[in-house]
Formats: structure tokens, sequence, C-alpha cells
């Protein structure tokens, strides 16, 4: 594509694809925005499934917020605070603001772990906390292994700006997704033949699309894994307080208090985008083992700085045990009771979900209504699902999954009149389908071969690798 | 994901050959055996030891560390130690390599892991340690070093004790209403503050100019606004220009991450530290010798840490510069709202309105953290007239995106047009009563200072006081300063000023009281230095002087 003129003059990360925003990933998302959905003004809307929000809680915020107009520097009781507030720059944090989240991470691990406040470092988002951390341990062209199916977001997050590559890990359900060290073993083996510097592994930690949580022994053939080939271990545990159901939720901060390992290898990447349903407040975090870490991430912190009026909010409100315990609570209680009416829904029309006990989506199965087990009939069937269904679900490959089939889809940023809708639409979906599919099978018995090569890309992980599988299955 | 790194040449040599090692080496060691003895195969004999020379030059190249990211602190080496801090603008030639320690991390995590070297930090670092307060530590030390206005806070708190209602959550009276800040919002800002910020940056400008929502993307200060530009403008090793003397600060927002180098251009005091079109054309050429591409000129304006502003002919001057050469101007214009002087405050905004000139190469940057007072909000501001520069700057926003009830909060103050133009002009004539009462405290120390009419600061010449009129000196007196007047100050040094003896000092931290003690210090230092302090003892001078305790 020849460059504008006006382009010319930008940089090269300027005007590359690694954003990722020109992924089909995103054209749900457009959909949606041009017909979003509303209960009463736009009822034939698109139903916004695709994205991670957790909106159950508000409830409980807002009642506090309300209860406690000190924490807030707007309100007369809280006012006097302003000045040493607003004038408040240090990328240290406010001392409050980490001990409180050092609590609550805590208390997100069932008190099992503690967390020490002087290494909790600010950043914008988990956004900017992956890409923080990447900056610290990887140079330019160095590699990091993911697991797939991952959050599509983490090459943006964890290699735009940073140079960094990031090499899948594929995963399938043949054993429910898990990773095996055998995997990574193989991942890291090609990696040295290619001659990449494999830095580390980086995870989300309940995972990001499956809403599974890591085993205990999983965990630890993990961190003897990055251990034994001394590269660092990321866990993007998000999602760590948004776990409803057991198993219970593993840190590998506690790991590494069971098990021989260099701390310095092992860092957390965490937020309260989601599990306190706050993404707009942008509060990042990482906290990291390795002082060196710490100490260069803290002064990175300036570009993400938490606002500090934010910062002094949550100050106060994740002080406060009461609330916080009752909060951890409730949440997990309403995801639990929203999870179980999702699947249950689908399950009515025969749809299953991998079996998860955390996040905000389920893994759907849409294996058997595919045409063909490949990436095109994939993406067929997920523009269907937009355009006619009109829900935005997020397609398996846009999570590099390997085989085809799979969705997330989002169940926590909505009221329980919206659920209602979308599994009514789902239920009208699949029926019509299994209509179509009886009258296909007697009229057309043949196999279609335009899909071969996409079979060959299924069949090979490693040539998949490189490239989005989302960018063949336009060309 | 990405490709893997396509084959270079460099890494086919690496490519290690585990089976038939012994065969190959044989090949290898009987013609050089011939040569050396004077028989066998010349062309193997000569060929071969090229080659392997060749391809261990290549594998030198390929394991030396790479490139340093760029250390955002001076070049030095060592710790504080003032008898080592080098000539901050000469070049550096820093070391690069990894950690030595078991466990690698990045270039730039290691090369920041030592304490900070540059006496800006050392002087923030000194102060939080011990702090002056009137009451409880009146031997602290007095911060002039971190230009933060704290002059008129309490007009904000006024406005804020009688616009609760408004300001978080719900809008006139409104009920609280946390689903409307907690969601995901747009990473650049919401409109609305757009909308509200432009409305602002227009009225701290004396309404000469007015700005387009459209053509702005928030960011979460301008600290990520100006490190989000420069990745948006140049690639790693490339360079911008920029006047000195420049704030510290540009060194960790333009290069650490970015990879991109900061060329010094010379200013003098003769010109008033302005820039001169004849010094940026030299460097721009000199840049280019050494095979650098230069992207783009990096100004502030009104100036840090001078605290002038560039006339309107100097920015036509730079305007023609750029288009002549096809590069960037960024234009940070963060200290606009902070004028004191008489002068009119031209912002390249207001130029490029007038003018029929390609508008694709410049940009703004702008913040809430000097003329609002408010640093801790991460409030910041690139304001550009490329759309392809905003369309990449708004994506990157996801990594520096400003908090939504600070957003909220900020929409109805800054929308106040009355109480901002209050608060202008309040800030206005507050600033400039203790800058007179600064600089005429230092007038009668002998001190001049260079004619400013901006910002939170004043330009000191202490170089009657230095011993050496070198980097050496100034660093010396700075030291003094420190630990004997118990000021910290920032010397020019730190700024990559050429010229040796000029420190920045804050003084809107100050109250009036604060700036008498400031000037009496100083005085104390000045006559401590000018008397052979090396012979005296410090205590024994200070009972001297003041006799008894």
């Amino acid at each position: 594509m020849a460059l504008n003129k006006n382009q010319q003059l930008l940089s090269k990360i300027a005007t590359n694809d690694r954003h990722g925003e020109n992924s089909p990933y995103f054209d749900g998302w457009k959909a949606y925005d041009k017909n979003p959905y509303h209960p009463i003004d736009n009822r034939e809307g698109v139903i916004q499934m695709g994205l991670a929000e957790n909106q159950l809680c508000f409830d409980l915020i807002q009642k506090w917020i309300r209860g406690n107009p000190k924490a807030s520097i707007c309100t007369a009781e809280g006012v006097h605070e302003f000045k040493n507030i607003a004038i408040f720059q240090d990328y240290h944090g406010f001392k409050e603001f980490r001990q409180a989240v050092a609590n609550f991470m805590g208390k997100a691990r069932g008190g099992r772990v503690t967390f020490d406040p002087d290494r909790i470092v600010m950043s914008g988002g988990a956004t900017g906390a992956n890409e923080t951390v990447m900056f610290c341990l990887a140079n330019p062209g160095d590699a990091f292994l993911v697991p797939s199916p991952c959050y599509p977001a983490f090459d943006r997050d964890c290699g735009w700006r940073t140079g960094v590559q990031l090499i899948p890990v594929n995963c399938d359900s043949s054993n429910n997704f898990l990773i095996t060290k055998a995997a990574l073993e193989a991942a890291y083996e090609r990696a040295q033949q290619d001659n990449i510097n494999v830095k580390g592994l980086i995870l989300a930690n309940p995972s990001n699309p499956l809403g599974t949580v890591l085993d205990r022994d999983t965990l630890r053939s993990l961190v003897s894994f990055i251990n034994e080939k001394k590269i660092h271990l990321v866990s993007d545990e998000i999602y760590a307080a948004s776990v409803f159901s057991t198993p219970s939720f593993v840190s590998v901060s506690e790991i590494i208090e069971e098990m021989e390992c260099d701390r310095d290898l092992i860092h957390i990447v965490y937020s309260l985008s989601k599990d306190m349903g706050l993404p707009g407040f942008r509060i990042g975090i990482v906290y990291s083992y390795n002082d060196a870490v710490v100490n260069c991430g803290r002064k990175m912190s300036s570009f993400g700085l938490v606002s500090s009026q934010t910062q002094h909010l949550l100050a106060s409100m994740l002080s406060d045990d009461e609330f916080v315990d009752n909060f951890l609570k409730e949440n997990s209680e309403r995801l639990a009771k929203r999870h179980s009416l999702f699947t249950k829904g689908l399950e009515k029309v025969g749809i299953t979900c991998l079996k998860s006990n955390a996040g905000l989506f389920v893994w759907m199965d849409l294996r058997r209504l595919l045409k063909e087990q490949t990436l095109e009939s994939e993406m067929t069937l997920w523009r269907v699902i937009i355009n006619e269904v009109k829900l935005n679900v997020s397609p398996g490959s846009s999570f590099h999954c390997s085989e085809p089939g799979w969705f997330r889809v989002c169940f926590a940023n909505m009221d329980d009149v919206t659920v209602e809708v979308a599994l009514e639409r789902i239920r009208v979906f699949v029926e019509k389908q299994q209509v179509k599919s009886k009258r296909k099978f007697q009229s057309n018995l043949k196999l279609s071969f335009t899909s071969r090569r996409y079979d060959e890309s299924v069949m090979s992980p490693h040539m998949m690798s490189p490239r989005s599988p989302l960018v063949r299955a336009r060309t | 994901m990405t490709r893997p790194r396509p084959r270079t040449p460099e890494s086919e040599s690496e490519t290690r050959n585990p089976t038939g090692g012994g065969a190959t080496a044989m090949r290898l060691i009987v013609p050089l055996q011939g040569v050396v003895q004077g028989r066998g195969g010349l062309i193997l004999g000569s060929l071969i030891p090229c080659a392997l020379f060749y391809f261990f030059q290549l594998y030198l190249k390929r394991h030396r560390s790479p490139k340093p990211g760029s250390n955002p602190t001076s070049p030095s080496q060592s710790s504080s130690n003032l008898s080592d801090l080098q000539r901050s603008s000469s070049r550096s030639n820093l070391s690069s390599r990894g950690s030595i320690g078991p466990v690698q991390v990045s270039s730039r995590a290691s090369s920041i892991a030592k304490p900070n070297d540059s006496p800006y930090y050392i002087g923030l670092d000194r102060v939080s340690g011990d702090p002056y307060d009137r009451l409880d530590n009146p031997n602290g030390i007095i911060q002039l070093g971190l230009s933060e206005n704290r002059l008129c806070f309490d007009l904000i708190e006024k406005w804020l004790s009688e616009n609760t209602k408004d300001s978080v959550m719900g809008r006139d009276g409104a009920d609280l209403s946390i689903g409307g800040i907690a969601p995901y919002q747009p990473s650049d800002g919401l409109m609305e503050f757009k909308v509200a910020m432009a409305g602002f940056m227009s009225q701290v400008m004396g309404r000469a100019v007015s700005f387009d929502p459209s053509q702005m993307v928030l960011t979460a200060g301008a600290t990520p606004a100006l490190e989000i530009l420069c990745f948006c403008l140049a690639d790693p090793g490339n360079a911008f220009l920029v006047p000195t003397p420049y704030y510290p600060g540009f060194d960790r927002d333009m290069r650490w991450r970015t990879g991109v180098e900061l060329i010094p251009v010379h200013c003098r005091s003769t010109d008033n530290f302005i820039i001169s079109i004849t010094a940026l054309d030299q460097a721009f050429n000199q840049t280019r010798k050494r095979g650098i591409k230069v992207r783009g000129i990096l100004i502030s304006n009104p100036s840090n840490p001078v605290g002038n502003l560039l006339p309107r002919e100097t920015l036509y001057n730079l305007l023609d510069f750029a288009r002549e050469k096809n590069i960037h101007i960024v234009s940070d214009e963060i200290f606009a709202g902070s004028m004191y002087g008489s002068e009119e405050f031209v912002s390249m905004a207001e130029i490029l309105d007038m003018e029929d000139i390609d508008k694709n190469r410049i940009h703004i940057v702008y913040g809430l953290s000097k003329d609002l007072a408010l640093p801790g909000f991460r409030v910041g501001v690139i304001y550009s007239f490329n759309e392809s520069v905003l369309v990449a700057a708004k994506k990157l926003t996801r990594f520096s995106s400003i908090s939504a009830p600070t957003q909220r909060l900020l929409i109805s103050m800054v929308s106040d047009t009355r109480f901002i133009q209050e608060y202008i002009e309040t800030n206005k004539k507050r600033i400039r009563e203790m800058h007179d009462l600064f600089v005429e405290g230092l007038k009668q120390l002998g001190i001049k200072c260079a004619q400013s009419c901006a910002g939170l600061y004043c330009w000191a010449d202490m170089s009657g006081l230095i011993s050496f009129y070198s980097e050496k000196g100034e660093l010396e007196l700075w030291d003094k300063l420190l630990n004997i007047a118990k000021i910290n100050v920032t010397p020019g040094s730190a700024c990559h000023c050429i010229e040796p003896g000029w420190f920045r000092c804050c003084f809107t931290t100050l109250s009036q009281e604060d700036v008498v003690i400031v000037i009496e210090r100083i005085r104390f230092c000045k006559l401590f230095t000018a008397s052979s302090p090396r012979n005296k003892n410090y205590n024994d001078f200070k009972r001297e002087l003041y006799g008894g305790n």
C-alpha cells in the first residue's frame, strides 16, 4: 500500500498494523456501534456480547461512595484534602492507595498470600501494565511465549511499541485447552532453532477467553519450566476476583511460596477494571518480585499514573474491609447466577460451553454449526451471528485459537432481561440452522475443497504462529 | 502474531552445526596449515581464514548488547558523587550491557537500575528526605526545583465547595450515577471534556485562537503526550533538535523508551536564550552528517527553564525551516496560562490560523499540571493538525487514558468560564508578586535573572558565585546550595545549558516569608563561599556571621 505524503512523515509504529484494530475482531464492535441494542429505543439492535465488562455490582460501589463522602474530594466533607491530592504526582503513588490495593489483592486470593505495598507499581490500566512489564523485561526482537487461545490485545499491549513478538503455544479441546509442558517445550525449542530469543512466558490466569483457572499442578509445572529455562513468567491475574465456583483460584504468588523458584522471574499484572467493574478509572498494577523491574516500572509509571483523585477514592474504598469482603462475596454470587442462567439457556438449545468457573464470559462451542471445520467457516458463521442474529460475539480465531468453531460470549455487561433476549435470539437461530442443515444434507453430499489451504494451516500450528489466521481468512 | 524474524546473514552464521563438526574442522585446519607451511590450496588457505574472520566479527556484532534505549538521566555511571558528574551536553557514551546478575532484564531496565545521577533527580530525592516546613522542620531543604504552583488552591477549593453537586457524577444536580463513569470510555477522552479543554486552552491563551476538539487527543498528563507524539513521528535512532537549555524531563519523555535522540541546539544569554536559525541549521547539518535522520524540532513556549516567550518572528522562521527540511515541530505550550509579564503569548496555533501554511507538521502539547496546578490529576493534550497523527495517537492513548471521574470533575470546572477568568487573572497577579519579590531579592545579592515573563520560575545567573567558570564549578555551587544553603535549585547543566552558572529557581511553592528565608540562605552561602570555606568550618562560620547559634 503506497503511503500518502501525509503518512510518510510518520513513524513505523504510527503506520503499521500492530495496534490490531484493523482485524475483523473489531468489525463486530463497529456493527454494534452502528446499531446498538436498547431495550426500549432499539429492540432490534446488536447486543454487545464482545466486551468483557462487569456491570453487575455498580450498585454496591455507588452505595459505598454515597455513604462515604469523605473519600471524594468533590464533597463538602472531603474537599479539604483537595490541595494535597491535586498537587501529588509522585510516581510512588499514595502509600494508602498501595496498601489498600495490596490488601484487596490478598483478599481476592482468600488471604492465602499477602502482597507488599512497596512492590505495587501503577500503570495505565492492565493495558499499560502489560506493556510496562515488557519494556522492563525484553528488548526489541525478543519473544514471549503465550498459550493460545489468548486475549487478542496481548499483541498490541506486549508488542506494538516494545518490538517484542509473541509466540503462541496452541492448546485445543482434546484436553480442555490445558497447557502442557510438552507444548511449551516444543514451542521453546522451535523458537531456539529460529534464533528467536525467548525472554519469558505470559499468560492470563484466570484465562481469557476460556474462563478457567489453572490447577496447582499445571502452575507448578509452568513455574518449574520457566525456572529451568531462566525465563520470566508474567501472570495476568486481572480476573482473580471474578471466580464464582470451584475449583478455587490459585495465584502464582501462592505457588512460589510452596516451591523453589527464582523470584526475580515472577511478575503479576493486575487491574481493577474487571474485578471491580471500573475500567473507566484506569487503574493498572504491576507487581513484580524483581527489584530492578519494580524500580524501572515505577519510573515508567510516569507515562500512565493513576489520577491522584482516583487513588484517594480507592484507597478509602479498598481499606474498608467490611465493604471489600461483602463485595467479593456478592460479586462472586452474582457472576455465578448470571453464568448459570446463560449456560443453562444455551444448553436448552443444545449448545455447550467449555466448563468454566471464572471471568465475565463463556467459551461457546459452535463447532457442530460449522459447514466445515475451517477458519473460513467460522468467519462465515460469525458474520451470520452479527448480521442476522444481531449479537456481537468474538470468534475464536481472534484469540488465535487453532480450532475453529469456538466463540467467546460475554454475559456480565447487561441486565437479566437483555440476557433473555440474547438467549431467545440464539434459540431461534439454532432452530433455523437445524432446519437448514437437514435440507442441505439431503441436497448436497459433496465435500468442498476450496478450504484446503486453511486445513493445512490448522494442521500445522507452527506455520500459523507468525501471522494471525484472520489475515489469511480475508485473502 | 508476528512473523519470526527473517533469517539474516548474522543468524545464519550462528546456526550451530552440532554434527559433522569434527570433519568440518579438519577441512578448515588442513588448508590453513598448508598456507602456514607454504603449501596447499592458496584459495582455500586464504579464503577460509577470511571467512572465519568475517563470521567471527559477525558473531561479536550479534552478541554485543543492543544499542542503548537511552539513559533518561545524565551520562554519569557512578553514584551521586559530585566529582563524577560529567558534562551533560557532551555526547553520552553509555554502556548498555544487560544486568550482570543471573537474570536478564531489558537494557532499558538495567540502564536505570543505578541511582539517578542527574542533579535534577538527586535534588528532588534529597528534598523528600529532609523537606522544609516552617514549623516542623525549619532547617530542612527548601524545594525550588519543582515547578509546581501552590498559589491558587484556595480559589479551586472555593469553587469545589460551591459546585460539588455537579462535579463527579450526574449533571445539574441529577442523582449520582456510577454508570456514567465506571465503564469503558473512549481512550482519548470524553468528547465533552475535549470541548471543555478546547475552550479552556483558548481562554488561557487570551482568546487569540480557537481550538477544535476534534483535533485533540487527551492523555494522562503531558509526559505521555510527548512520548506518544514522539512514537508517532520518529523511529528509533532518529532525532529531534531541541534548543537548550531545556526541561530535563524531555530526556525521559522523548528518548527513553522511544530510542529517539535529542540533539541540543545551544542558545546564548546574549540572545536571551532565544534560538537562532543559524544554530538550528548548523545542528541539522551536523546531525545529518552523522547519518542520523532529523524528524523534528521540539520547543517549549513559554520556555522552561528560562521563562521567556518565542517572538512571532522566531515562530515564523521555525515554520519556514521545518517546511524547508520537511520535518515536524512539537510545541510544548504547557505554561501558556502562567504568564505574568506584559507580553502577549503567541501560540503556534495562532500563527497557523493566520497563514496558509502546510499544517501537517505542527503539533502542540498542553496540560493542566501547571496552569491549573493539578499535576496529580494527570491531564494532558495532544493538539495536532495532522489527521494521521491524530489517528495513531488516539490508538496509543490506550496506554495512557485519563481517569473518568477526573474527567467528569474537570468538565464542570474547566467549562465555568467566569471562574476560569477569575482564576487566570488572580494566578497571574500572584505569580507576578512572587516573581518580583524573588528576583528583587536575588538582585540585592548581585544575582541577575534572564528576562522572563512566564512560567513558575526564574533563570538566575549565579556565575559570579562559582569558583571555576565551568560545569564543574557550577555543580560545586549547586552542591553548596543544596548542602549549605539547603535549597534545591536546578543547575543549568541538568538542562543542557552551554553557559555555566545558570540555575532555575521555582518560587511558586513558597510563601512570601519563605522567599525572605531563601534569599537569606543564598546570601549566607555566598559569603561562606567567598571566604574560602575550605579553610573554615561551616558551623564556625555560621556562628561568626550570626553570633551565638
